[in-house]
């Protein structure tokens, strides 16, 4: 025989599976940390858009600076492009053309204005792959020790920049 | 025009749904027993109304109507017909509509069979269904409402998902809506039981059935959701763990435990108050499903978009409905329950243990999938729950399932004894031994895949070889429902554990070997499809045809697809998947995966077990005729 206590217990369990259920609702998935962030750059060696070097860690050392992940055949990029162009004035930051045609990463840049100290080409996902990146357009903060000091997924929008790049920017400067 | 008139019925089917649960009472109230008679007209009517809802949507899509919101969003003029069809139920509005039909129908359908039930039973289930009609059709008006008209209107629609233009997907939401909805027939029953304090005659007889009806679509939907998983995602796996597979899951362990528990109530009783208490589980992990997929608390590949005012709509009904079941459960349940009147050994004993295994899987899959949200709410950080988990702590639960289902069927009623059983049990672990030493060629796992899945099939072939002279349709039903769980064993062993892939970047007229057999590239080129460009690659394997994996470049929202080439075989698949070409090669990636397909020829002959049994008269009646 069943006692009679024991009919409480499913009721019991619900209600605190859902008062702990409900405390989620509404709340905005704040972005996955990235198991990244604070950690050096991974090793890359990129060619460059423009000119002989390579796009390297070593080659970004010593200022913090913005690495975004962009492409010619990106829709977002293009709606990121303008708060890139505008943010370049102060900060420094540097493409990694992620996929993409040389000639077409240059025509891209070349009617859309160009907001990268510098471009490294990445057709074939090397750098972008160790980067843990999972779209375009994707963007990395970069401490002047090498270390990665935020990533934001998506687009850069004006907000973003202000608020949480631009500061960041001026406090590892 | 026609889409207000959809509009109409739904607002209809709402006050019939209304009017459904309402009557019951008022009948009490006023003292007027013949006010509840309307209650099975009313079912009926509004089972109508929502199919003149559904189908008025449905003909929105087939028509591109893009004044209509949802259509603009969803769908698109170039789409084949069979996707804008299935477009209807590919977001949320629409599937809540079609969510909301199968439950109207399943309540017009319980009020026209009557099944040998009393008047006072029938009423009490119907009005139920008609609160939970009513629950689902205000949330679909107040907060989702397909029949949202947009001006001006758009010229051409944002098309669809490409991923999700394939016919597993025209497909297989619907078959597990058709089983998630139906375990809301036990639902009310179980309420209308603890409302009347007493089953009553025809009352298990009633549950198995609506049960095993949606225990099949549970069944199906959840393989052919596998099955299009396997094929599309190109990732070589069936089952990911995923929150909403696991919510499919869970209503299907419960469903399973119930079908089991309710038999042994069906001529004596003993576990009423167990099998009242799964009923409501049931459907309460139906709901959550429902809740966990559309309030956005969870991420998922499932996921509709997420909306604060839904997600709190949905927790208010869930709590209201299920919170309100298990309060009444709490305070009548006692009443319920007789004398348990079995011994541990035996088949009901059996019974009760495996229902109870069953049960706490579910519950464990329950915890796998809230445990991220109740950590983050509990402040213990973000955390995520993957495979290793549920492999870890669902496999070891499910393996003495397994093998209660070899030797329950074998055992006697209420009372057994070892030393009867104990030839059962020998042949059984005999079996289970030459499975699992073939299993050890490739693991310890494997071993105890297969060897469960051989002991299971011996328990099967020696129930039906005892049985030989009293076949009856529901003890063939259940030998084919449980010789198809022992199939589909040895393909999911199969197919994890002697499986084998390699990926390697290939040109044209390379190759890369596998298990044996050679893999060639010796050809890749552009093909156009009906709305996508796709890049096709052929592969050449030893000992057998071609293999042509695609990707596929939509242009209706821009999107790619993998298309992986699968050959299967009984002996097993072969997989292929391409990667974009570059002028160093293309990325080629094969798999072998031995017995694979036995997991769909295993599903299939658990359905067609269920199928058979659903046809069955009870067990009972059938041996009593026959003596």
């Amino acid at each position: 025989m069943i006692r009679r206590w024991t009919t409480w217990v499913p009721l019991l369990a619900f209600a605190i599976l859902l008062g702990l259920v409900a405390m989620r609702i509404g709340k905005t998935e704040p972005p996955l940390p990235s198991p990244l962030i604070g950690k050096p750059l991974p090793a890359f060696s990129l060619p460059l858009l423009d000119g002989d070097g390579k796009l390297t860690p070593a080659s970004l050392k010593g200022r913090a600076v913005v690495l975004n992940v962009f492409g010619s055949w990106c829709v977002a990029c293009v709606e990121e492009h303008p708060v890139l162009l505008e943010a370049s004035k102060s900060a420094e930051i540097v493409g990694i053309a992620w996929r993409d045609d040389p000639a077409k990463t240059r025509a891209w840049l070349e009617r859309r204005g160009n907001p990268y100290a510098m471009v490294g080409l990445d057709p074939d996902s090397r750098a972008v792959i160790d980067l843990g990146v999972t779209g375009a357009p994707e963007s990395f903060v970069i401490a002047p020790d090498g270390r990665i000091a935020l990533k934001i997924t998506g687009i850069v929008t004006r907000e973003i920049w202000l608020n949480r790049i631009a500061p960041l920017l001026e406090k590892l400067q | 025009m026609s889409v207000e008139a959809g509009l109409f019925a739904l607002i209809l089917a709402a006050m019939l749904a209304l009017l459904q649960a309402l009557a019951l009472p008022a009948a009490h109230v006023l003292r007027r027993p013949n006010v509840a008679g309307m209650i099975p007209a009313a079912a009926a009517a509004q089972a109508l109304a929502m199919l003149v809802a559904m189908g008025t949507l449905i003909h929105a899509f087939a028509v591109s109507d893009f004044s209509v919101r949802v259509v603009y969003e969803n769908s698109h003029t170039a789409k084949p017909m069979l996707y804008k069809v299935a477009a209807a139920w590919g977001h949320h509005e629409g599937s809540l509509l079609l969510w909301a039909t199968l439950l109207s129908l399943f309540g017009g359908l319980t009020a026209f069979w009557r099944q040998g039930l009393p008047a006072a039973m029938r009423l009490r289930v119907l009005a139920v269904q008609g609160m939970l009609s009513f629950g689902v059709l205000a949330f679909v008006v107040i907060t989702s409402n397909p029949f949202d008209r947009l001006n001006p209107v758009p010229m051409e629609g944002r098309g669809l998902n490409p991923l999700l233009q394939d016919p597993g997907l025209a497909f297989h939401p619907p078959l597990l809506y058709v089983g998630s909805v139906g375990v809301s027939v036990a639902f009310a029953f179980a309420i209308a039981a603890l409302w009347r304090g007493e089953l009553g005659p025809g009352w298990a007889k009633a549950v198995r059935f609506w049960t095993l009806i949606a225990w099949i679509f549970l069944t199906v939907g959840i393989s052919l959701g596998s099955a299009w998983a396997y094929a599309e995602l190109g990732w070589g796996g069936w089952w990911f763990w995923d929150p909403v597979e696991n919510s499919a899951l869970m209503p299907w362990l419960t469903a399973t435990a119930l079908v089991h528990a309710v038999r042994g109530i069906e001529k004596k009783g003993g576990l009423e108050g167990w099998v009242v208490l799964l009923a409501i589980l049931g459907f309460g992990f139906s709901l959550l499903g429902m809740f966990l997929v559309r309030s956005g608390v969870l991420t998922s590949v499932h996921a509709f978009a997420a909306d604060p005012l839904r997600g709190v709509f949905i927790l208010a009904l869930f709590a209201a409905i299920e919170g309100g079941a298990l309060a009444l459960y709490a305070a009548r349940g006692h009443r319920l329950t007789g004398r348990v009147a079995f011994s541990p050994v035996s088949r009901d004993g059996a019974l009760l243990l495996n229902t109870v295994l069953l049960t706490v899987a579910c519950g464990v899959v329950l915890f796998g999938t809230v445990y991220p949200l109740l950590a983050e709410s509990l402040g213990l950080g973000r955390i995520s729950v993957g495979a290793p988990f549920f492999d870890a702590t669902v496999l070891p639960l499910m393996a003495p399932v397994v093998a209660l289902m070899a030797l329950g069927p074998l055992m006697t009623g209420r009372r057994d004894t070892f030393k009867r059983l104990l030839p059962s049990i020998g042949v059984i672990a005999a079996c289970g031994l030459v499975g699992a030493a073939v299993g050890l060629i490739w693991s310890g796992a494997a071993a105890a895949g297969f060897g469960l899945a051989a002991a299971a099939a011996g328990g099967v072939a020696l129930a039906l070889w005892k049985s030989r002279r009293r076949w009856t349709r529901r003890r063939t039903g259940m030998a084919f429902a449980h010789l198809g769980l022992a199939v589909a064993l040895v393909g999911i062993t199969g197919g994890s554990q002697m499986a084998a892939e390699a990926i390697a970047r290939l040109p044209v007229g390379g190759a890369v070997e596998l298990a044996g057999r050679s893999f060639g590239l010796v050809d890749v080129r552009e093909v156009p499809g009906p709305n996508y460009i796709a890049t096709r690659g052929r592969i050449t394997v030893s000992g057998g045809p071609d293999l042509n994996p695609e990707i596929r470049r939509y242009e209706t929202p821009p999107q790619t697809t993998t298309e992986a080439a699968i050959r299967s075989t009984p002996l097993g698949d072969t997989y292929a998947v391409i990667g974009d070409p570059s002028p160093d090669g293309t990325v080629v990636r094969v798999f072998v995966k031995p017995l694979l397909p036995w997991l769909w020829a295993g599903s299939a002959l658990m359905a067609m077990g269920g199928a058979l049994a659903l046809t069955a008269r009870t067990g009972g009646t059938a041996t009593r005729r026959r003596a």
